[in-house]
């Protein structure tokens, strides 16, 4: 039997005076595309904080590609990555010598052709030699994915992965984001608040609240759930504390 | 399989140590920076030294005894913010939430400044060392083998302190950013660093001897003086230096996991 490849249970971080996850849990396939979606405050970038082993957590169980994340962190580490607009690469560095550390971080032998090939897939050949803090936000994104893909992962965590990009640029990134899992069977999970986003993206949808997973599903069964005739409107009733039509009817 | 996990963490340290690298290449001013203070510190304690010769029995018995002061001090200094500045620059460029989702362990990061900081400490201090050669007739080099056991101390020292002043700002926050320069000046009054130990309140005395810069500087007139290389001194100030490394070394790593636990790694920046 294959292990999930995220697997999530009765997760929860709480800090002094505040429950940021509280007590969730999800299982994600192998191949599998999944979002998490929810307002500012919800609990989606700690819930992939975790994932990554950059936050403990208080209190559940995270394995990861089959390993327990919190004991064998290292193992998995080489094997996912991820990408944030809230987490810089340094500014002062070139797009090549950001990546060429990271390269070696994850301990790459290539590191050149796959710079290069990544270069050219995600179109950042041109200014490999500059400064990345001269870069446009939607180059500064196609580096990051360049980061986040140096090292082939079988999970990439993505956090706000088209926040602050013009639409053109962001649909460019979700194809290639579409195309990168089709090719290499790599298991997508990513936080947004993007419907669109969310939509093309994912075929699981979890949707937090106040550090909760109160539903979840596919994202034609939530519209269909609720409902109503788009995602958003789905993501609305919930912030706005609406039950689903079909409950409210029983 | 242990040799194949040290040749990836050497790889590790080797990548940090190269962003450090490109980090001090792609900005002259900060180049510029290191050598900066040791020279306009060796040049203004250099014609003291020259005034005082005449006019001063103290320095009229070694005339470098200012001067290699002044360069040793900044080997301290200079060991414990080139360690700090580097943490900082992860802070400053909000990258630390990507570095931890590599593999990379908190001592291969530390390993990695130290390394940088023991170059950082070279390029500064090194060519001030130099300059005085030809300025004053004057050469620290001329200390002979106990020079390197003196640098060899300091820097431990600095290291100890630098690794001790991330962790902090760790803890604290950027809050506590001005640490990284201030922090070792409270202990150079206690150092001993232009004036004997003898010098201070007996009860500062014995700060003093906890300390590993005083066995150093002490060691350093009695070179200068007495041309003695006083070995047991050393073995203790290397006793000292060796609790000082680990303890800062210690509190890094706890406050590292403290980080973890209060979410600190996607969250410290600017």
């Amino acid at each position: 039997m294959i292990a999930p490849a995220v697997e999530v249970e009765n997760l929860s971080k709480r800090y002094p005076g505040a429950v940021a996850v509280d007590g969730i849990g999800f299982s994600l396939p192998p191949g599998s595309s999944a979002a998490l979606l929810g307002g500012n405050g919800a609990g989606k970038t700690t819930t992939l904080a975790i994932l990554l082993g950059l936050l403990l957590p208080s209190s559940g169980r995270v394995r990861v590609l089959g390993e327990d994340m919190l004991a064998h962190r290292y193992r998995v580490l080489p094997r996912i990555n991820f990408s944030s607009p809230f987490v810089d690469l340094p500014h002062r560095l070139t797009v090549r010598q950001n990546l060429s550390v990271y390269a070696r971080l994850y301990g790459l032998r290539r590191r050149r052709e796959r710079i290069l090939a990544l270069a050219q897939d995600l179109q950042i050949a041109e200014f490999l030699d500059r400064p990345l803090g001269q870069l446009s936000a939607g180059q500064k994104t196609r580096v990051s994915l360049a980061k986040a893909l140096l090292n082939e992962p079988e999970l990439l965590l993505l956090d706000e992965p088209t926040a602050s990009l013009d639409p053109d640029t962001a649909d460019w990134v979700r194809g290639y984001l579409e195309a990168y899992r089709a090719q290499s069977g790599a298991t997508l999970f990513f936080a947004s608040h993007n419907m669109g986003e969310v939509e093309r993206l994912a075929n699981e949808v979890m949707i937090m609240k106040k550090g909760r997973i109160i539903d979840r599903g596919t994202p034609q069964a939530l519209v269909a759930r609720y409902g109503r005739a788009t995602l958003e409107e789905v993501f609305l009733a919930i912030e706005r504390e609406r039950a689903p039509q079909r409950l409210r009817a029983s | 399989m242990i040799a194949a996990e040290a040749r990836a963490a050497g790889g590790r340290v080797l990548a940090m140590l190269l962003r450090y690298l490109y980090l001090l290449r792609s900005s002259w001013p900060r180049a510029l920076e290191l050598l900066y203070w040791p020279t306009l510190n060796m040049l203004i304690w250099g014609f003291m030294s020259q005034f005082l010769y005449h006019n001063s029995s103290y320095v009229f018995r070694a005339f470098g005894v200012l001067l290699a002061a002044v360069l040793l001090w900044d080997v301290l200094f200079r060991g414990q913010l080139g360690l700090s500045i580097l943490f900082l620059e992860e802070m400053w460029s909000r990258n630390l939430g990507n570095l931890f989702a590599t593999p990379l362990r908190p001592y291969e990061w530390a390993l990695a400044m130290v390394a940088m900081s023991f170059l950082r400490v070279l390029i500064g201090v090194a060519p001030a060392a130099l300059l005085a050669i030809p300025l004053y007739h004057y050469s620290i080099f001329a200390l002979g083998l106990p020079l390197v056991a003196f640098f060899g101390l300091l820097l431990a020292m600095g290291w100890g302190l630098g690794l001790a002043v991330c962790a902090l700002i760790l803890r604290k926050g950027m809050g506590a950013e001005s640490l990284a320069w201030l922090g070792v000046f409270v202990l150079a009054p206690v150092s001993a660093v232009y004036y004997p130990v003898s010098i201070l309140p007996l009860w500062l005395q014995h700060v003093a001897w906890a300390l590993p810069s005083t066995y150093v500087f002490e060691g350093m007139r009695a070179v200068l003086f007495a041309h003695h290389f006083k070995a047991g001194a050393f073995l203790t100030a290397a006793a000292l230096d060796l609790v000082f490394f680990f303890a800062g070394a210690a509190l890094f790593l706890l406050a590292f996991r403290d980080a973890r636990r209060r979410g600190a790694l996607v969250q410290i920046g600017e």
